[in-house]
């Protein structure tokens, strides 16, 4: 099925998502969708499946303009999508996230009998819409043998790893026997093999004469896996592209000016160790452990960068190291016990947190600048004495750190959550960076930034770093690891399965952060969390 | 149950195999302390079957200190039994409803050994039981039926007065009881609509929306009463109710029999309620829809199905129910209105809804625990025995602040509860 | 009053229209400047003030309506609408403006006073409506301040009436069981209803901050085991009622312990009135300038941000219901030390209630849930004299709090109905949702 979009325009209040965006693409086609977080991609692909309205523009499907006003009539246009964030309900079985919409049922009926040869028709009752289980069961492991992707259809959806929910997606677009297959950032939750599995389920797809549009902010894949790379930016399409198209010049199209890829730095000079981890471990949420026998440093003049696909228990590493989380193991900090203190305590003790979400654990939105900015001192000097808070002091104080973080705001009394993504971040990061830290532990800190407030914060961080404090930096983005960290730890599964030096080639990172991999061993026996896989290198 | 305070991170996790062994070992020590050793000398007697009745039971006697010797031990037994061993989930609940028994009947048979106004009359005890547990299951029906679709009904109360008051007053104007079963379940359904169009058109927070309903629910059939009622009591407020209806063959089903089958019209309606949304909502479409918009509405929008629709829709069902429960209170039962007839019912439907786990059967398991405490407390009075009638009546209310404490399990709502689904 | 934030957000009622939360709080106060142009202006966008105004009018609008519809003169009037048309509109005129009129002169004033003064009558007498509302208006506002603080705190109080019987059943016992000098007997027993209701909101807020129990569910529960425990404790003998009663009621506290009036005896406005005008300044204080406030509204807005800067969740949570609860029993002993009449089965009447919808009239700001707890009280107070001089029935007046409160939580219904625009600016929301589309 040929699909066009002509003219698609989309504006939310003053920002304008999409602007006269045309595209075609053709049966039998992978296109990809390449463009920066806030490019207008998922936008686009929203109002291809109805959830969006259209200012202006059509949609045509092999020439005939298709009208879809909600995803009912994408679905029956057969178009399915796969969106960034699941679309599965937790509670029910695969069974019936997959078939949810589109259910097989069943009347009430007896057999057909044979009484001594007199013959009983079947006696039913018209359908009240029981659920036929044993159908859709049947149906799911169908398309599951068929595309080769392995599932259990009874399995209860909250209890499946990410990457064996993503197929649950796929084979409920499948079900609805989808002609375009719509995939969002798939590969964010995936390991770099569950993604060459999820590129060859694609390329199956597409010689069996679907389209499909891969939605994504990473060159290596677009480049891997696209017929066609068609770059958006700023809402508006600025190219197509052939696959063979060379990084840099796909990386300006995307961004519009010559990016510098990598932020400049002076070598670290590592002094004492700051954090000291020993045999760290965390339950996750079902029993399971999310970080097991975990154990590093971090020295004072350095980066500690932390890479790994999400979901390998880095998020819980940093809840655990902020006390937000119970673990067992110890936490030592300048030779403080941290191992079983409140989060208070650890703040004050010198720890600077960047949250992963800024927007639920680092910010209060409703609260102004100036609030957000005392969120973990407002009962310290000088912003209280005593029980009363000083306000002037608050106020005085923000107006300094605002300007000094260049936070774009008009003033400190604004909401902070009306600010930009951007913004919000340099208030986060001015507040944890205007104390006196001895360790600042950042996870994911440009996730959804523009370019321009990601070489802020690099910077920012960079400059910690000379200053003497100890930094951890979790992040899923590769390029950031590369461009910040003095040394790399891989996590995998919740160990870490191997330490590097920021020399190490992405093939083989990759590898280390799929499981495989050379620098010490990761095969550990599942539940002994007590065994430490890779063993810090010494360092004088 | 809104996102207004989100829960605590890291719940306890009481082992609950201690939590249960040490439950119904202290039962059991209840019944044999307390019941066993306070126990007036005498049998106890129980009843079964009305005066008159055919066939008639003989009456069950039985020493009353030694009976609740052996359900202590027996709870005891059972307590045991859950500590030492791992017992698959449903026999689980089996004990747990075995504990309960012993504890119940040893508090029985020490309220009736050696009592001399007469024997324990089983078949009013849970007569009663049922009677009063009508309103509070139809309500807790409604309330699944609402917040399944995720949206919150603190209401039910003032869907039940509405209900009722509307009965009493067509039923009496028209001298038809069963216009007033119509009217009382319509009245229901348009308080349900009220606020199905507030809390899903107009976003209002759905938990200061029910309170709210229900307080102008309060006032208006106050105000109404006073006004109309009160002056007019032969035209509005005559008292008529609907007759019983015995079940041929079944009703004379010895103790079952005129329990469960000889009943008004309301009883049926029940049993046919409960058969249909227990069925409905999980084993047919129209079910997983209805869930699958409780628990994630975009996942459900997004295969095609209309969100605020079937919410519409399920909690003006919700109300009609609820609207039946209160046409009980009138039509069904006394006949008259008087105010605040509800009297709390409502929340207690909402308790018996949290304590079933936001289904039909769990929510009858609930109210008739909880209507049963209502119906000994009156037993009770009638046998003279000296328990304060308040400290039973607070049991189901201290039961549920338990329940929802998590003490007897996880308890979790459909995830979407209570927040409104707003399109990008 | 709850503005949208997002999708698939439910937005707590702390959050406002005014958005600033260092800084004396009112509600929606047009920046200072009262010109013609700036009342203008607010009227069209929407503020939340001008929304209160509009939703008080419609409220009256619509008791008018439920008046005239159940008032049988009315009804006859229109029945014979065909010959004498003019009769049925006058009839209906009447019947609303005889029963507003006395509601307001029951509860403000009433001209007849001034002219009574002038020929000799009391100056007094003037003030009494007044002095009334003032009077029905304590109780609420300090119901309201429990319940709003638990709001700003991110929390839903439904059991400020279980609160109150602590309270009160501390307060009462302190009066009638002990024996003290007459300033000092009274203080002890408003810090004792203090203490009682602070007592049962601690139950609360210590079970949600172990457990993760909802407090919705909690407070509903423990309001009817409160009402049980009352009745219990008022129907023995050897606990709380008053000798020789087989009624449940307590006995009569000492007058040493009562809280004393202004310029004449119950129901004017006493001491009580005072104490809670002082409580609702204190909490002003305590939530907007001091580091306890700065907490409550933290974990109010965002209990996981809270979280992460350090602050101890729970424990917020167990004080906010303490104090909460505390105030609840203020209120009981602004009742119980206020009126001659002693503590019944049930003394704690719609008090618990009413302070939820003053609470969210007043938009958890302590100043406006005074205002809030001052129009409820005058139509409490009204509601009374309405009833005896036209005959309409005093629950009217329920209706039309409910209403406001109900039409004060849905701006957009307002909005609606009055046309106006939407305050601060475009949203991409919409303010009215698309029918059955979905």
């Amino acid at each position: 099925m040929k699909l066009e979009l002509r003219g698609i325009t989309k504006s939310f209040g003053g920002l304008v998502a999409n602007d006269h965006i045309d595209l075609v693409v053709q049966p039998g086609e992978i296109r990809a969708l390449l463009g920066e977080n806030g490019a207008g991609k998922t936008t686009l692909m929203n109002v291809l499946y109805g959830l969006v309205q259209p200012d202006e523009g059509e949609v045509l499907l092999d020439d005939e303009p298709v009208a879809i006003h909600s995803p009912r009539d994408a679905i029956r246009a057969r178009i399915g999508m796969v969106h960034q964030h699941f679309m599965l309900v937790p509670v029910f079985t695969v069974a019936e996230n997959v078939t949810l919409g589109s259910e097989r049922v069943r009347g009430l009926a007896t057999p057909a009998m044979n009484l001594g040869g007199l013959r009983i028709p079947p006696l039913g009752l018209p359908s009240f819409g029981l659920l036929d289980r044993r159908q859709a069961r049947r149906d799911v492991l169908e398309l599951s043998e068929r595309f080769g992707l392995r599932i259990d259809p009874d399995a209860l959806v909250e209890d499946l790893p990410v990457g064996v929910q993503q197929r649950v997606e796929i084979i409920k677009a499948l079900l609805r026997d989808a002609s375009v297959l719509v995939l969002d950032e798939p590969t964010a939750v995936l390991t770099p093999g569950e993604t060459q599995d999820l590129f060859r389920i694609m390329r199956d797809l597409r010689d069996g004469g679907r389209s499909i549009i891969f939605i994504s902010h990473k060159l290596k894949e677009v480049q891997a896996i696209a017929d066609t790379i068609t770059v958006i930016r700023r809402g508006k399409v600025v190219g197509d592209r052939p696959p063979a198209t060379s990084d840099a010049e796909l990386a300006a199209l995307m961004v519009g000016r010559s990016v510098q890829l990598r932020v400049s730095k002076e070598p670290a000079v590592p002094a004492d160790v700051v954090l000291d981890v020993q045999d760290l471990n965390v339950e996750g949420e079902r029993g399971e452990h999310s970080v097991r026998g975990l154990t590093f440093q971090v020295r004072a003049g350095e980066i500690l960068g932390v890479a790994g696909v999400q979901g390998n228990g880095q998020t819980e590493l940093c809840e655990a190291l902020m006390g937000l989380r119970p673990s067992t193991g110890s936490v030592h900090l300048d030779g403080a016990d941290l191992s079983h203190a409140s989060t208070r305590t650890r703040l004050r003790a010198g720890i600077g947190y960047v949250p992963e979400d800024r927007s639920e654990d680092g910010l209060v939105g409703e609260f102004s600048v100036a609030d957000n900015l005392i969120l973990d001192v407002f009962d310290r000097p000088p912003y209280a004495s005593g029980i009363a808070l000083n306000l002037a002091a608050i106020r005085e104080s923000a107006t300094r750190r605002v300007q000094e973080y260049d936070v774009r705001t008009t003033s400190v009394l604004t909401p902070a959550g009306t600010l930009s993504g951007g913004n919000q971040q340099k208030v986060v990061v001015a507040r944890e960076m205007g104390r006196d830290v001895k360790l600042l532990l950042v996870s994911q800190p440009t996730r959804g930034l523009d370019v321009g407030s990601i070489e802020f914060v690099h910077k920012r961080l960079v400059a910690q770093r000379d200053a003497g404090a100890a930094v951890l930096i979790v992040s899923s983005e590769l390029d950031e690891i590369y461009a910040l960290a003095d040394r790399i730890a891989v996590m995998y599964e919740g160990r870490i399965v191997a330490f590097c030096p920021p020399t190490i080639s992405e093939q083989e990172l990759g590898l280390l952060m799929a499981g495989g991999g050379a620098a010490g061993s990761a095969d550990a026996s599942p539940e002994d969390g007590s065994q430490t896989p890779a063993q810090e290198p010494e360092q004088s | 149950m809104t996102a207004l305070a989100a829960p605590v991170r890291v719940p306890i996790t009481v082992n609950r195999r201690y939590l249960a062994a040490g439950t119904f070992i202290a039962l059991g020590l209840i019944d044999i302390c307390v019941f066993g050793f306070f126990a007036h000398r005498g049998d106890a007697v129980f009843a079964l079957s009305l005066p008159g009745a055919r066939p008639h039971l003989p009456a069950i006697r039985v020493p009353g200190a030694w009976t609740s010797f052996v359900l202590g031990a027996i709870s005891i037994g059972l307590g045991i039994v859950r500590l030492v061993m791992d017992v698959p989930r449903w026999a689980k609940r089996l004990t747990i409803a075995g504990a309960l028994l012993c504890f119940l009947l040893s508090l029985l048979s020490w309220t009736d050994a050696g009592n001399s106004v007469g024997p324990l009359q089983v078949i009013d005890l849970l007569q009663g039981t049922l009677t009063a547990s009508i309103p509070l299951v139809l309500g807790a029906l409604a309330g699944c039926m609402c917040e399944r679709s995720g949206v919150i009904n603190i209401a039910i109360e003032g869907q039940l007065l509405f209900g009722a008051f509307t009965a009493a007053a067509v039923a009496s104007a028209t001298g038809g009881v069963w216009l007033g079963l119509v009217a009382g379940s319509l009245a229901g359904g348009l308080l349900g609509a009220l606020l199905a169009i507030f809390a899903i058109m107009f976003l209002v927070d759905q938990i200061i929306l029910g309170v709210v309903l229900n307080v102008i629910a309060l006032g208006l059939t106050n105000y109404l009463y006073d006004r109309v009622m009160v002056p007019y009591a032969n035209t509005f407020n005559a008292g008529n109710t609907f007759g019983t209806i015995k079940i041929p063959v079944l009703s004379n089903i010895p103790v079952i029999g005129p329990v469960f089958f000889d009943s008004n019209i309301f009883l049926y309606i029940t049993y046919a309620l409960i058969l249909v949304i227990q069925i409905g909502l999980f084993r047919t479409r129209w079910g997983l829809r209805v869930r699958a918009v409780g628990e994630h509405p975009v996942a459900a929008d997004t295969v095609g199905i209309r969100v605020l629709w079937t919410r519409y829709r399920n909690v003006i069902l919700g109300g009609i129910i609820a609207g039946i429960g209160g046409a009980y209170l009138t039509a069904g039962s006394v006949g008259f209105f008087t105010s605040d007839i509800s009297s709390g019912f409502g929340y207690i439907a909402l308790a018996a809804m949290i304590f079933g786990r936001w289904t039909p059967l769990g929510s009858v398991a609930a109210a008739l625990l909880f209507g049963f405490s209502y119906q000994l407390q009156t037993e009770l009075s009638s046998l003279r025995v000296p328990v304060s009638s308040f400290i039973l009546l607070m049991a189901p209310y201290v039961a549920t602040i338990i329940a929802v404490a998590g003490l007897v399990g996880r308890v979790r709502p459909p995830a979407a509860d209570g927040k409104p689904y707003v399109k990008a | 009053m709850s503005d949208q934030s997002g999708a698939g957000h439910s937005v707590p009622p702390g959050a406002t229209a005014t958005a600033q939360d260092t800084g004396p709080p009112a509600p929606g106060e047009p920046r200072g400047r009262l010109t013609g142009s700036a009342i203008i202006q607010a009227v069209a966008e929407g503020h939340s003030a001008v929304i209160t105004i509009l939703a008080v009018f419609v409220a009256l609008v619509i008791g008018g309506l439920l008046i005239v519809a159940s008032d049988p003169v009315v009804l006859r009037a229109w029945d014979s609408f065909g010959y004498a048309p003019g009769a049925a509109f006058s009839a209906t005129w009447t019947s609303v403006s005889s029963a507003y009129s006395a509601l307001f002169e029951g509860s403000i004033f009433s001209p007849g006073t001034i002219s009574a003064a002038f020929h000799g009558g009391s100056i007094a007498a003037i003030f009494y409506p007044l002095s009334l509302t003032a009077f029905e208006a304590t109780p609420l506002i300090l119901t309201g301040l429990s319940v709003a603080v638990a709001f700003r705190a991110g929390m839903f109080n439904i059991g400020a009436a279980g609160q109150w019987i602590g309270g009160a059943l501390v307060a009462t016992w302190l009066g009638y069981a002990v024996h003290l000098p007459i300033a000092a007997h009274a203080v002890v027993c408003v810090i004792g209803a203090f203490a009682g209701g602070a007592v049962i909101g601690w139950i609360v807020g210590e079970v949600k901050a172990r457990t993760g129990a909802h407090e919705v569910i909690l407070t509903i529960m423990l309001n009817y085991v409160m009402y049980n425990l009352l009745s219990f404790l008022l129907s023995s003998q050897s606990a709380m009622q008053a000798p020789g009663q087989t009624n449940q009621v307590a006995p009569a506290i000492a007058a040493s312990a009562m809280l004393p009036h202004v310029g004449g005896p119950p129901p004017q406005a006493g001491v009580g009135f005072l104490i809670a005008l002082a409580a609702a300044a204190a909490l002003a204080w305590l939530l907007s300038r001091s580091t306890v406030g700065f907490q409550f509204r933290t974990v109010g807005a965002s209990p996981s941000a809270a979280r992460s800067a350090g602050i101890r969740v729970e424990r917020v949570w167990v004080l906010a219901f303490l104090i909460a609860g505390g105030l609840a029993g203020l209120s009981a002993a602004t009742i119980v030390q206020g009126q001659t009449q002693p503590l019944t089965f049930n003394s704690y009447g719609t008090y618990g209630f009413d302070g939820i919808t003053v609470a969210l009239l007043g938009r958890a700001r302590p100043f406006g849930v005074v205002i809030a707890g001052l129009l409820f009280g005058a139509l409490n107070g009204g509601g009374t004299l309405m009833e005896a001089a036209t005959g309409v029935p005093a629950d009217v007046v329920d209706v039309i709090k409910g209403l406001i409160v109900l039409l004060v939580a849905a701006p957009p219904l307002i909005r609606l109905l009055f046309r106006l625009r939407r305050s601060g600016g475009a949203g991409p929301q919409a303010v009215a949702a698309k029918g059955w589309s979905g």
